[in-house]
């Protein structure tokens, strides 16, 4: 049944998008003829990754483009009471995101470093072993994603994730989005959200929108099964880490340091 | 069987009125939680579990603790326990019932609640407790109901039930083994994740369950005409010293593991509870009372002297059930989530909403028991009520006389 409303809903979110999108640009299908317009057909992945570049983001302290971007697309509600906070992207210390990789005399000025953290997709996701409902599940490309209509809010996923990448709804978010997206659902209190590497512009051939909106190119996705993708390019060139890689859950978003 | 508990006397009535406004202040509570969601918890991002799901953690312990009274009874066919092992039972649906309300209090989303049986998820350990919790709740109710169904008409419980019987022992060993596999294992929650959590889990449940059944006989001795005998309340209370023993030594191997190999991610969690994390020292003052209970009571019921005088033993038995009660019910969950992922120490203590909405809980819980043993002690004439008819009528008499 499940599985059958999921296919239904991403076969009409494709359908739906190609029509769309033949109708912008009318009758021609050979999408690359036309140069200027983005490209339409969705982006098809093995596996979807994420490399952070955080010396650039280092350079430009204060900026908050990528987290914007991405609370207004998914219309993140934004609490006055930390008590209620719902995040999806933020910024952390090194030493708190990487707990386990620092040293007294770790070069200077790193532990403060911000990182930007958000939910890792694991390629062993602990929150998908826990969910009791399947709410929460990984696709084939590797994105976990969350049914926020099926989420009987008992929080399991929020206890098995090592990241803190998970956010509950504690109250009715909607009076607290700044301004509303129409294009993405809102949710209703009581369920969990995070992070879903933006699967809804994806769908529609677009980056996510936290990538889009850098401005200094610190944040990079890509299918990492692709040899010739940007993200291996750059974990081929530049050593970067994990956060947490010895609890076994493959978290694909890489951080250059 | 029923209209047995629709009647009695002035202090059962009282008592059961107590009980449902206890439950009614509960529901609007819980009424004010529905609309308004789980922001009326102390609970936050960080701290995401908290006083609802160690009361249940807790009460699976209670429920466990039954087959401490049919093991005894049914295995080793001692007959001293023969009042009691429907006491236990009773106490074990209350208490699974109690564990089912918390978990349901607990959901952002309480009526997607059926979804856990609609999508059935054999990876989630949480499947698996809702079939220990619901098969243990089966279990019992059909045991209790043939075996007191057989007493009512005065001829042995049929035959088929021994095997059933039998079968609830080990069941009751798995809710308690299951519920701790629901937190022992996550990889990301270093202070759950350790292998003597389920046989902490059991050891405390078999010192607090039975520590709870004598305080609960007591109660009953003292207000009705039933009364097991002095030799059943002694076995009860070397089963619980036994078992507080285990729980102490379990909880010793815990400490040594974590204090001695020195990770400070698994001591983190030590340092919150007993000395204080980051400034938050919440929870210090109840873990250091947790062990001194702890320390109190065990000396109390090693000592052969003070174990057989029975007033001792029901401090040393409240001793025990507080001492794991802020152990489990108030220490465990939290200090999980304390510190968090991210090294954040996060302040959490219930609010009055929780605590209503929990104390409405622990009273449908009580309201059930009550009921069950009214039906019981109505059915085997050991209510007293009759007996003090005939002690007013003679009365009556001697003075009309």
């Amino acid at each position: 049944m499940e599985i059958d409303r999921r296919k239904f809903l991403t076969i009409a979110g494709i359908t739906a998008a190609t029509t769309i999108g033949k109708k912008v640009i009318g009758d021609t299908t050979d999408v690359e003829q036309i140069a200027g317009l983005p490209q339409k057909s969705p982006l098809v992945g093995h596996r979807w990754a994420m490399v952070i570049d955080t010396r650039k983001c280092r350079e430009k302290s204060g900026c908050t483009k990528c987290i914007d971007a991405c609370h207004s697309a998914h219309n993140v509600p934004q609490f006055d009471n930390p008590k209620d906070e719902v995040k999806w992207i933020w910024k952390e210390h090194y030493k708190e995101a990487f707990p386990n990789q620092e040293h007294e005399h770790v070069k200077e000025g790193l532990l403060e470093m911000p990182a930007i953290v958000m939910c890792n997709h694991c390629d062993n996701p602990p929150c998908v072993r826990v969910c009791p409902t399947q709410s929460t599940w990984k696709r084939d490309d590797g994105i976990v994603m969350m049914d926020m209509h099926r989420c009987i809010g008992c929080r399991y996923c929020i206890a098995a994730c090592p990241y803190g990448s998970r956010s509950f709804n504690w109250r009715d978010p909607r009076p607290f989005i700044k301004n509303l997206n129409k294009e993405y659902p809102t949710r209703t209190r009581g369920v969990v959200e995070k992070c879903n590497f933006c699967a809804e512009r994806l769908a529609k051939g677009l980056h996510p929108a936290c990538v889009d909106a850098c401005e200094e190119k610190a944040l990079v996705f890509g299918d990492l099964e692709d040899p010739e993708s940007e993200v291996r390019a750059l974990l081929r060139e530049n050593y970067a880490i994990r956060r947490k890689p010895a609890l076994g859950t493959n978290p694909e978003v890489y951080y250059i340091v | 069987m029923i209209e047995k508990a629709l009647v009695g006397d002035k202090r059962y009535y009282g008592w059961v009125a107590f009980l449902l406004a206890v439950i009614g202040v509960g529901f609007i509570f819980y009424l004010r939680q529905l609309f308004y969601g789980l922001g009326l918890t102390g609970l936050s991002r960080d701290v995401s579990w908290g006083f609802y799901i160690a009361q249940f953690t807790f009460l699976v312990g209670v429920a466990a603790s039954a087959v401490m009274v049919v093991l005894p009874y049914y295995l080793h066919n001692y007959k001293a326990f023969g009042k009691l092992t429907i006491l236990g039972e009773f106490l074990a649906i209350g208490s699974v019932i109690m564990c089912v309300l918390f978990i349901f209090v607990d959901l952002g989303q309480p009526f997607r609640g059926a979804n856990i049986i609609l999508h059935p998820t054999p990876h989630s350990l949480m499947f698996w407790d809702m079939i220990a919790l619901g098969g243990y709740l089966l279990l019992n109710v059909l045991i209790s109901r043939i075996t007191l169904d057989a007493e009512r008409k005065g001829i042995a419980p049929p035959k088929w039930i021994k095997p059933i019987i039998i079968i609830s022992i080990p069941w009751a060993i798995s809710i308690h083994t299951v519920t701790a596999f629901l937190y022992s294992g996550l990889a990301a929650r270093s202070f759950w994740m350790t292998a003597v959590l389920a046989p902490r889990f059991l050891a405390s449940a078999f010192a607090s369950g039975p520590a709870l059944l004598i305080i609960m006989v007591m109660l009953i001795r003292k207000f009705t005409r039933f009364d097991p005998g002095k030799e059943p309340i002694q076995k009860l209370a070397i089963i619980a010293t036994y078992a507080m023993c285990i729980n102490i030594f379990l909880i010793l191997m815990e400490l040594f593991t974590v204090l001695y190999s020195n990770i400070p991610e698994h001591l983190h969690h030590f340092q919150y509870l007993f000395l204080g994390l980051e400034g938050n020292t919440t929870l210090v003052p109840w873990m250091w009372g947790s062990i001194i209970l702890a320390i109190f009571a065990i000396v109390l019921l090693l000592n052969p002297k003070t174990r057989r005088n029975e007033s001792i033993l029901a401090v040393a038995c409240v001793a025990v059930f507080v001492s794991i009660w802020i152990d489990k019910g108030l220490g465990m969950v939290v200090a999980g989530f304390q510190p968090s992922p991210l090294g954040k120490v996060t302040q959490y203590w219930p609010t009055w909403t929780e605590f209503f909405i929990s104390m409405g809980v622990y009273g449908i819980g009580a309201f059930l028991v009550t009921v069950f043993y009214k039906m019981t002690l109505s059915l085997r004439g050991e209510t007293g009520e009759n007996e003090k008819k005939k002690e007013i009528a003679e009365e009556v008499e001697t003075v009309a006389g």
